[in-house]
């Protein structure tokens, strides 16, 4: 039986990790490569690393890192964060990541996307898209850690991003971000509707009842959290977690 | 023993070459043919298009040496997803050959269930285990494995199914043909399951 990925963030800001709410406000959770491990021994399915400082340090993430990942782990594991050239990718893929994650730069040039999944194919070449919701409940999609807006509208330009060769696309619902109050099902499933790539939901889950429900109403392949997987409960304590491979089956029976 | 990983140029290396290390085997990581003479068995990683792997094999002047490793000398060899596909006679990903060691057709997956099965098939599947093999020894039935593929392989001669796995329809997810083994999935990403299958291929 197919079943949806359960994927940890780790957001990564000058070599450490950290945790944001609504992108605001990050707090320090630890050292990347002992999550990692963490993650490891609990048989995660996936992990993601996005570096949010890259971009203003114009750098990407650091390679040493994502090779002692690669070291430390069983798992795939996929790196955003600054990318904008082939060879940017190239590092990355040669010390061990399975796939990218373009964010600003599928935005700010989307013919890349393109020329990155030529070469590289589909699979390796995921996009994120950051969406907020407006007052009158519109959404667009924002880059440049939510400075900037995209005139597009957000499903128009979800549907060029697939069509240029992304091989699956991360969306990240921002006023959800470190929220734990759920996903937002109907943006989910809307999307989901116009893609024939993977869809990944990213932003706002609280319990594991959450990822069910945006993987049953919101059509989605893979579900990403963040605060779930490095809280206990509340967020008074940093507590790496992840639920066992028979809990995980059952919830999406 | 002597295991080269074959580096044609299309994708990561490095995590098979991690999850091999082991002080009793001497692993390679090369393009050369002389070095196909030197192992005594091969892994065929392989992530991207069938056309852009086909080419570097030809490029790298890999073939002939490849040829003879699998067909005369009938030493192991193992296929990890695009790698199990070069090893067929053909994939609908380029409308080219491959190499033709296994009679199989590699083939799109293609549904009308667009908001239940998303092309790429990406994440973790479970595998029936149809036929035993040492190389599936000590991996139980159902196990998850982590697969990244659009193409899956369609045997001629169903016998060569060591297991199959469920997305749109039940597709081969692992052949045996005598000493040419081939995985839809990637054992090097796979977790403990993925360990014990690689463990079996060294030991074959």
């Amino acid at each position: 039986m197919f079943r949806p990925r359960l994927i940890p963030v780790l957001l990564i800001e000058d070599g450490m990790l950290i945790k944001t709410k609504k992108f605001k406000s990050g707090v320090y959770i630890g050292d990347p490569i002992n999550a990692v491990k963490i993650f490891n021994d609990l048989r995660a399915d996936e992990l993601i690393f996005l570096d949010i400082s890259a971009s203003k340090n114009k750098k990407t993430i650091s390679l040493e890192l994502i090779e002692t990942v690669g070291e430390e782990s069983n798992m795939p594991f996929s790196v955003g964060g600054g990318i904008k050239t082939i060879d940017d990718i190239k590092k990355i893929i040669n010390s061990g990541a399975e796939r990218v994650i373009l964010g600003s730069v599928a935005c700010e040039n989307p013919s890349f996307i393109k020329e990155a999944s030529d070469y590289f194919g589909s699979s390796t070449i995921a996009v994120c898209l950051d969406i907020k919701k407006d007052f009158f409940g519109n959404y667009s999609i924002y880059y440049m850690n939510g400075s900037k807006k995209l005139s597009l509208p957000y499903l128009d330009f979800i549907s060029k991003v697939e069509s240029l060769g992304a091989g699956e696309i991360v969306i990240q619902s921002v006023l959800n971000d470190g929220m734990m109050q759920g996903y937002d099902l109907n943006l989910f499933s809307k999307i989901s509707t116009i893609l024939s790539i993977p869809l990944v939901a990213l932003g706002g889950a609280g319990t594991m009842s959450d990822f069910r429900k945006v993987y049953k109403n919101g059509f989605v392949n893979g579900i990403a959290a963040g605060s779930m997987f490095v809280f206990h409960g509340t967020e008074d304590g940093v507590l790496i977690n992840y639920p066992s491979k028979k809990e995980i089956i059952n919830l999406f029976k | 023993m002597n295991v080269l990983i074959l580096d044609y140029g299309m994708g990561n290396i490095k995590s098979v070459q991690k999850k091999l290390n082991n002080k009793t085997i001497n692993i390679k990581v090369s393009s050369l043919p002389s070095d196909i003479i030197w192992a005594d068995k091969i892994i065929l990683v392989g992530v991207g298009h069938f056309k852009n792997a086909m080419n570097n094999l030809i490029n790298f002047n890999l073939i002939e040496e490849l040829n003879n490793f699998v067909m005369n000398k009938k030493k192991p060899i193992l296929g990890i997803c695009l790698g199990m596909q070069l090893m067929c006679d053909y994939s609908e990903e380029g409308n080219i050959d491959g190499l033709g060691w296994v009679r199989a057709k590699s083939k799109r997956f293609i549904t009308n269930d667009k908001l239940k099965f998303k092309i790429p098939h990406i994440g973790w599947n479970q595998i029936k285990i149809k036929k035993n093999s040492n190389l599936l020894n000590e991996i139980e039935e159902l196990s998850e494995f982590y697969f990244v593929h659009s193409y899956f392989v369609e045997p001629t001669d169903k016998n060569i199914i060591l297991s199959q796995t469920n997305y749109i329809h039940d597709f081969c997810s692992v052949f045996q043909n005598e000493n040419i083994i081939g995985t839809q999935f990637h054992p090097e990403k796979s977790h403990q399951a993925g360990e014990i299958l690689l463990k079996n291929f060294i030991a074959l």
